[in-house]
């Protein structure tokens, strides 16, 4: 009887786990369709809004493709993160995970509500901005429930001494922080509420805290493995957003003079907006993980009943 | 549940306060005269004529592309280019919209009954520069086999943004205050780009093929007038027009 309830537990923490990467990725995707929107000036292709020219299904031609299309996919995530609120509530033993997967479902709500405004008062910058920040902050929720979810954050029982870890940990958060603030600055300059120069000037900021949050947990962690895959994962898209950072700025200088958006300028900025959401989504894994081995945590709970234990601390 | 429900709530509240940021101001009333103003006498008014060139060479214009709309891009048996700047014969420049900018007297200047028109065709907005006066009626067609939606972007005035499917009848609208230059786009087609620009007197001119304008039943005065275009900005200049006078004023721009 054991047995099964443990087998019986297991098989819904896997379900939970890899539901949360569906959605993960169903985010990821809703974020190239965001881009795409504003990338192809789209945004007010669809005049209407919650149906679309009155209908779920309008004509789908010219930036109409973009801005329903992005609508579709976010009743998709909409829904799924419905039912992943819904599965964790019911499953997921942990209180607090069970919040964060139903702040989940909150977040993609006032997503919807800032998506209609940005619609019917024709894009008013700041609202256009808030829609496009709460879609990170979305995924970076949605992405540390795959976390949360994981074999590793659930079976990990190392606990780091404070001291080891606490720069590390200042480090990380900080890392987080600075992308975060770089996207905000991002977002408001595509959706004109900011010059450029801001977005420029930070971009200096986060390379140098990311790069000494991915440098310090290598040397210092880097003998986890998890922890050693985290901050090369953080390095590489760092470099990665910088590079496309350089050639979104030549994209925009050469898309001002045209009459289109043209093909190469939308892939380009469609690119550094979606690694720039990886960007963050991987530091905040590297700040997870430096948190997990700082936390005491219950081992997994296995088939063997001799390895049981009935958790004094639910990580 | 209650929190979710509160937090709903607070979003709700967030974007109502956030739509206060967004929102266009509300329109002011138009002022009402003090006294009738009198009516133009054309006994003695003038004309102002002119022509428009550009001076250098003109910038290559970009091919636009309409594969994305392949109803429309059949339309054309020549690839069509944007019309930032658009050059004929004689270095004449086209689009110009010359006006009289200040000078003018408190005359009474009623806005035409006949609206002025912009139309779609191929997926471009015919013509590419309407000027018409406050109150006056803009009647907005399409004459294509697709929907459009026309997205105007004015500062002073009452933005809008409507959809019109093809074979519908025409949008009718006014601007209620006098602005140079409201950008006009489609959301649907991006290439897609017009100018309105309003004016509170009739006298303006955009500039055809030939490069030339005319501006009649100008009353005897002095006068700035401007060119405006929508690469290269506006030139003014002084122009003293006496009873029944015909005034020539020409502009150059230069080419960068």
């Amino acid at each position: 009887m054991g047995v099964q309830a443990t087998a019986s537990r297991q098989l819904r923490r896997r379900l939970l786990h890899r539901y949360s990467v569906v959605v993960a990725v169903a985010t990821f995707v809703l974020l190239i369709a965001g881009a795409l929107v504003t990338s192809n000036d789209a945004g007010l292709a669809v005049p209407d809004w919650p149906l679309s020219y009155g209908s779920l299904f309008p004509p789908m031609h010219g930036g109409i493709v973009y801005e329903h299309g992005h609508r579709m996919i976010a009743g998709l995530v909409g829904l799924l993160t419905m039912g992943l609120a819904v599965v964790f509530w019911k499953w997921e033993r942990r209180l607090w995970v069970r919040g964060l997967a139903v702040a989940a479902f909150g977040l993609i709500v006032i997503q919807a509500v800032l998506g209609g405004i940005t619609v019917l008062f024709y894009l008013p910058a700041w609202v256009s901005t808030a829609h496009a920040t709460v879609g990170q902050l979305f995924f970076c929720t949605v992405v540390s429930l795959v976390m949360f979810t994981g074999d590793w954050w659930q079976s990990e029982s190392t606990q780091l001494e404070p001291q080891t870890v606490a720069p590390i940990r200042g480090l990380a958060w900080s890392a987080v922080a600075a992308i975060f603030v770089q996207l905000v600055l991002g977002a408001a300059f595509r959706h004109r509420a900011f010059s450029l120069i801001p977005h420029l000037v930070c971009a200096f900021v986060v390379t140098g805290v990311v790069s000494a949050a991915g440098a310090t947990a290598w040397i210092r962690l880097g003998h986890y493995p998890v922890v050693k895959t985290a901050a090369l994962r953080l390095l590489l898209l760092l470099g990665g957003q910088l590079t496309l950072g350089g050639f979104a700025y030549w994209a925009v200088q050469f898309q001002q003079q045209a009459p289109q958006p043209l093909p190469l300028p939308v892939t380009i900025t469609v690119a550094h907006v979606v690694t720039g959401a990886l960007t963050l989504a991987a530091a905040l894994w590297l700040a997870l993980c430096i948190e997990r081995l700082r936390q005491p945590g219950t081992v997994l709970v296995s088939a063997v009943p001799a390895l049981q234990v009935q958790g004094r601390h639910s990580a | 549940m209650k929190r979710t429900a509160a937090h709903l709530l607070m979003a709700g509240a967030v974007s109502l306060l956030l739509t206060g940021c967004g929102k266009k101001e509300a329109e002011k009333p138009a002022e009402q005269p003090a006294a009738p103003a009198p009516a133009v006498n054309p006994e003695t008014a003038g004309v102002i004529t002119g022509k428009v060139t550009l001076s250098g060479t003109p910038p290559k214009m970009m091919i636009i592309r309409m594969g994305a709309e392949p109803a429309c891009e059949k339309e054309h048996k020549q690839p069509v280019h944007a019309e930032d700047v658009v050059v004929g014969n004689d270095s004449a420049l086209e689009n110009v919209v010359v006006y009289i900018k200040s000078g003018l007297g408190n005359y009474s200047y009623p806005a035409p009954s006949e609206p002025a028109k912009l139309d779609q065709v191929g997926c471009m907005y015919v013509p590419h520069v309407v000027a018409l006066m406050a109150g006056q009626q803009l009647e907005v067609l399409n004459s294509d086999p697709v929907t459009h939606n026309i997205h105007p972007l004015p500062k002073d005035n009452r933005e809008w943004n409507e959809s019109q499917p093809p074979n519908s009848s025409p949008i009718i609208k006014e601007f209620t205050r006098p602005e140079l230059s409201i950008p006009v786009k489609c959301n649907i087609h991006p290439w897609m780009k017009a100018y309105i620009c309003v004016f509170n007197h009739p006298y303006f001119a955009v500039t055809g093929t030939d490069g030339t304008f005319t501006i009649k039943n100008v009353p005897p005065g002095t006068y700035t007038v401007a060119a405006w275009q929508e690469k290269y900005g506006t030139q003014e200049t002084q122009v003293t027009v006496s009873a029944k006078e015909t005034k020539t004023v020409n502009f150059t721009f230069k080419a960068e």
